[in-house]
């Protein structure tokens, strides 16, 4: 039987353009830890969650709720005097707990992912009512209520949307994404 | 009238409906031309790149191929939108693999992406374009008084795209001296809202919004100045639940660049979508004649 590839070299692999492993790079500084604002949150800092991937600490990596709560906010990214793209390796971890359909337990962030894909595929159009399906039945009561008194304040705005929006090709548009992904004919 | 394609995004359509009608309202009286995109889709936000790369790609690609044929730069506001546009255009340019398997699902719609286009952000073609000269030329009613903190949020300055300065960008003060206002120094500038964090980890989302408002009344601002529906989103709407949830008392008006230009050049508020926020800028408006 084939040796199985470190994990280390897995989690490189999905990683966009990456040549090498750009992993092995990290000297561990913990410029990362010190930039991101989500780190107060997170389970493990950015620098360590790296020191784990690079020991192998698979089921403690995809069990960390740390890539589920990077904000895309890049900071890491421009300051990394290794020049990894920390971003994408956390997008790369949500592509694949994900695909495992392993992730820690509570969090709303992979539901609303596939939740904005599936929305997506069938209109084309981001739409705020469906989305908010994938968080509202995780609030207790004291956020519904907050939650709702926000939203009827938009609403009395105008600044939410009674129908969705639907681009006018979407017959092709979805024939795109499924040549993407095969999806079957479901609706 | 030089003219670029517009790419509104969803969030415009409703929520951020006051960016869209400032954006055309100042660019107009600036003197260019916003046309928007025939039939674009959703860019794929960050949710995409959670499920699949080249999807998100074939996302962007779309608009990006009917922008390069109407042979115009392809402008967005949103800041999310023009990260995605833009980074996708880049590498679709860079990998003729991944824009080979990108071109074979968009030709169902009969499109093709050459990578002749160019994305850029609003902010960048007022500032660049249009120049900070010609635009104080057209300022009449300058805010004169008024203490502007410039957000920058994130994805308008990252990823780094060349080598331009992320850290001590001065772009937006220059832009608000412009006008008229008095930019504050505003230390959590670059620091990121939480974007969708407010929907995924709410708890976290609010701390970080909290932080960011606090330290804009610090600094002496009245209201934040943002090139962003989901930071304005996240910093206006969510000030009631911040409150509540740290028990303080923050009512800053945030308000979208082109909303504030558009001031300064004498568009009506109402044309600027002025009205249609949570917390009202009103009182801090009135405090400087407008």
């Amino acid at each position: 039987m084939a040796e199985r590839l470190p994990f280390s070299d897995e989690v490189s692999n999905l990683l966009y353009a990456a040549h090498g492993n750009p992993l092995t790079t990290c000297i561990q500084c913990g410029t990362c830890a010190g930039t991101c604002p989500v780190v107060p949150y997170m389970d493990h800092t950015p620098r360590r969650l790296i020191g784990m991937i690079a020991a192998g600490l698979k089921e403690e990596v995809m069990a960390s709720n740390t890539f589920w709560f990077c904000a895309s906010c890049y900071h890491c990214n421009v300051r990394c005097p290794q020049g990894i793209d920390i971003a994408e390796l956390m997008y790369a971890l949500k592509r694949l707990s994900i695909w495992r359909g392993q992730y820690k337990e509570g969090l709303i962030g992979p539901v609303f992912s596939e939740t904005f894909v599936k929305t997506i595929f069938k209109s084309g159009r981001s739409y705020e009512p469906v989305l908010a399906t994938s968080y509202l039945f995780t609030y207790g009561v004291q956020e519904f209520l907050q939650e709702a008194q926000t939203a009827t304040s938009l609403m009395l705005k105008g600044r939410l949307p009674v129908l969705p929006p639907r681009i006018k090709r979407l017959e092709n548009f979805g024939r795109m994404l499924r040549r993407i992904i095969p999806m079957g004919d479901a609706k | 009238m030089k003219e670029y394609a517009y790419y509104p995004g969803c969030s415009v359509e409703k929520m951020a409906l006051s960016y869209h009608m400032s954006a055309m309202e100042t660019t107009r009286a600036l003197g260019i031309q916003l046309k928007e995109l025939e039939d674009w889709n959703c860019c794929g936000t960050t949710a995409y790149f959670h499920v699949d790369q080249l999807l998100s790609y074939a996302l962007c690609a779309r608009n990006l191929a009917i922008a390069e044929r109407e042979k115009l730069d392809l402008v967005a506001v949103c800041a999310g939108c023009y990260k995605n546009l833009y980074f996708a255009n880049t590498h679709l340019k860079d990998d003729p693999d991944l824009a080979e398997h990108v071109n074979a699902a968009l030709s169902e719609d009969q499109l093709n992406f050459a990578g002749t286009g160019v994305v850029r952000h609003l902010i960048e073609v007022l500032i660049q374009d249009v120049g900070l000269e010609a635009i104080q030329a057209k300022v009449s009613r300058p805010l004169t008084g008024l203490h502007v903190a410039p957000y920058y949020g994130c994805q308008i300055l990252r990823p780094r795209k060349d080598h331009e300065d992320v850290e001590q960008p001065r772009f937006f003060e220059d832009l608000l001296t412009t006008i008229g206002a008095s930019p504050v120094e505003y230390p959590d500038r670059l620091r990121c809202c939480g974007s969708s964090l407010i929907l995924t980890s709410r708890p976290a989302a609010l701390g970080m919004v909290r932080t960011l408002l606090q330290s804009a009344v610090d600094s002496g601002a009245a209201v934040i100045a943002t090139a962003c529906p989901l930071c304005q989103v996240n910093l206006e709407c969510y000030q009631n639940q911040v409150n509540h949830e740290f028990g303080t008392d923050l009512s800053i008006p945030i308000l979208y660049f082109t909303q504030l230009v558009g001031l300064a050049l004498d568009i009506p508020p109402d044309k600027l979508g002025i009205g249609k926020e949570l917390v009202l800028p009103t009182p801090v408006l009135s405090s400087v004649g407008r």
